[in-house]
């Protein structure tokens, strides 16, 4: 629907130059007004409260995060919270689980699914049809219903509390798929016939014409799975069972509820840790990862 | 990106393969010569897919019907056929209904707030906002990226009776705050407030992609017969969104029913009073307990729960698309399709 992307930018940028009398009409009926403006903008500082909150009270002392009535801006600086994050917890070792498992994830579904992508797209075999169906069924399958035989089966495997129990159930997910699928079936046939009559095999085919093409989409779906592991808890809160392999949430929730549910200031130093680096990554790449949002619809 | 908004159900199944000449047909040599190298590239993803998906899905039913608990781990040989038992011990169990009344709870009153809410936003947002309008989509997506345990952390602080910022907030117009988090009455809408605020960000996105479907000339039609902005919304906007705020209203339910990480961390694990315990909480203390048999049975039941819904709102929300009140356009093409 490449129409529909297309259109926003004269329906949004330059509505003035349009003579066209239908626009003119609709962009006189909603002249951007101050107060959808300031509804908007209100909303916004609702929605950015809880981070800006989170940020200045991670730097506030004990006390004063606990002082009532509550401060806004802290009145004594302090970064003890963050040393006490690294010197106190093992905060490196999850950070470290975290960013291996999540880099594991992300080039195995980067790999994977754009092979199955292309097959589904491009190429008409046996059981294409078929095979597709059963892929984009388990879309539906809530993570819940696979925990259990999950874990039974990676506790038969040996796998429990190492970094392969924590990667492989995540290797490849219909999600990545289905958008590979979409994606690769929107290049030129034209392409891989020129390939086909070269004399190319399907294997350098997509190697050397189809995956040059699908930066964007690999791009979109590398973020969105990296994010996808980042903050991913259920499985690894079952799976991991040692301080080692902790990763960054299961290790914020477990202090959060355990016996340092009255340090409030490592609690909330831990939440910036997790949160920063997500933000961080969003901020630079937010339009692949809003285009891919609006794509596929799953987060 | 020039790929569809909505992912239609698997469709290529009519259409010839794009890649093949249509000399190609069935069972070629050519032919089977591509099976064999697109099965290549599936091999990967099919053998993680069997071990890891399949498999587990076909287990778990196995095990619903079985007394399976943790430690025949060790010893499998141990395991009985207990037929429908752990299904009808979950039905018997009032505390698992306390868990699914809470979901429903959640559900029913979280997804048409979220849509609304979101909805709105999007309309805004498509509105003529043209300075500021990626700004404020940037800012309104940001809580969807983040882990759903920080911001839990977050407002379980917000969200403290003397000294959390909402209900300071509420001291500034004379309103005198619950105790969110320790009161079983509010500790359920304190969740629903912090699902919203993490999920409307997908939602926005999802509608402005919609939105753009909604052609120019319509309102303009419209306002030139004396609709007004309300009318317009009602009558034009929301039926030509119909497939989007079915697909957003999917994809919520889908979610929404899974409740998991909110209770766990903000209330520690579904208190006070379990006012907060969802269906998938359950399951996972279930688990841990070790009786995976009962666990599975739940599970299944919420997989079902979760089937039932997504049925639910295709009739309700694409179901009415032969309006009743059609009269306007009886004499036009009596387009029957939804999209």
């Amino acid at each position: 629907m490449s129409t529909m992307t297309r259109q926003t930018p004269d329906s949004t940028s330059k509505p003035t130059v349009k003579q066209n009398k239908t626009r003119s009409i609709a962009i006189g009926e909603a002249r951007p007004q101050w107060w959808l403006y300031l509804t908007l903008g209100l909303g916004l500082v609702v929605v950015m409260t809880p981070f800006v909150w989170m940020l200045l009270s991670s730097f506030k002392p004990e006390a004063e995060i606990r002082a009532n009535p509550p401060t806004w801006w802290p009145q004594t600086f302090t970064l003890e919270n963050f040393t006490e994050l690294f010197t106190r917890l093992n905060f490196p070792q999850f950070f470290t689980n975290s960013a291996v498992v999540a880099v594991f994830v992300t080039l195995g579904n980067l790999m994977f699914c754009s092979m199955l992508g292309y097959a589904f797209a491009k190429i008409d075999f046996w059981g294409r049809d078929w095979l597709f169906r059963i892929v984009l069924g388990t879309m539906m399958i809530p993570g819940i219903v696979m925990l259990v035989p999950l874990f039974v089966l990676v506790s038969r495997l040996g796998l429990v509390d190492t970094y392969a129990g924590l990667i492989l159930p995540f290797l490849a997910g219909p999600f990545g798929v289905f958008l590979m699928r979409q994606f690769i079936s929107s290049l030129p046939d034209e392409l891989i016939d020129a390939g086909r009559i070269d004399g190319a095999g399907e294997f350098r085919i997509f190697t050397r014409i189809i995956l040059p093409l699908c930066k964007p989409a690999l791009a979109t779906l590398g973020i969105l799975t990296f994010l996808g592991s980042w903050n991913n808890f259920l499985w690894p809160l079952v799976v991991a069972s040692s301080e080692d392999k902790y990763t960054l949430p299961v290790a914020l929730a477990l202090y959060s509820v355990g016996q340092n549910e009255n340090n409030y200031g490592l609690m909330l130093a831990g939440a910036v840790a997790v949160v920063a680096p997500v933000v961080v990554v969003f901020l630079i790449l937010q339009k692949h990862i809003i285009q891919g949002i609006a794509t596929s619809g799953i987060k | 990106m020039a790929t569809t908004i909505l992912p239609k159900s698997p469709a290529p199944a009519h259409q010839p393969a794009r890649g093949a000449t249509p000399a190609v047909r069935r069972s070629t040599p050519l032919r089977r010569r591509r099976s064999i190298a697109a099965w290549g590239f599936a091999a990967p993803f099919v053998l993680l897919f069997l071990v890891f998906t399949a498999w587990p899905v076909i287990s778990s039913l196995l095990m619903s019907v079985t007394d399976i608990k943790s430690r025949d781990l060790r010893d499998p040989f141990n395991v009985n056929f207990v037929g429908i038992d752990n299904f009808s011990a979950v039905l018997a169990d009032p505390l698992f209904w306390q868990a699914a009344r809470n979901t429903g709870y959640f559900v029913v009153v979280g997804v048409p707030l979220v849509m609304f809410v979101s909805l709105m936003i999007a309309i805004a947002l498509n509105t003529g906002i043209t300075r500021l309008s990626g700004f404020f989509r940037v800012g309104y997506f940001m809580p969807v990226v983040t882990s759903i345990v920080a911001v839990a952390v977050v407002w379980r602080f917000l969200l403290k009776d003397d000294t959390g910022i909402i209900n300071v907030a509420l001291g500034w117009f004379g309103i005198d705050g619950p105790n969110w988090l320790g009161d079983p009455h509010w500790s359920m809408p304190a969740i629903i407030m912090m699902a919203v605020w993490r999920s409307m960000g997908t939602l926005i996105v999802i509608f402005l992609a919609g939105l753009q479907g909604v052609p120019a000339s319509l309102h303009e039609a419209a306002a030139l017969d004396g609709a007004n902005a309300m009318q317009r919304l009602r009558l034009i906007t929301v039926p030509i969104m119909r497939p989007t705020l079915l697909f957003g209203a999917v994809l919520t339910g889908i979610g929404y029913l899974q409740l998991f990480e909110e209770p766990l961390v903000m209330t520690n694990g579904g208190g006070p009073l379990n006012s907060t315990l969802s269906v998938s909480l359950y399951i996972y203390r279930q688990f841990g307990f070790g009786n995976y048999g009962i666990a599975s049975a739940m599970s299944y039941l919420l997989f079902l729960a979760i089937v039932v819904l997504t049925l639910l709102q295709f009739r309700l929300l694409s179901e009415r698309d032969p309006r009743p009140r059609k009269k306007a356009r009886k004499t036009t093409a009596p387009e029957g399709s939804t999209r």
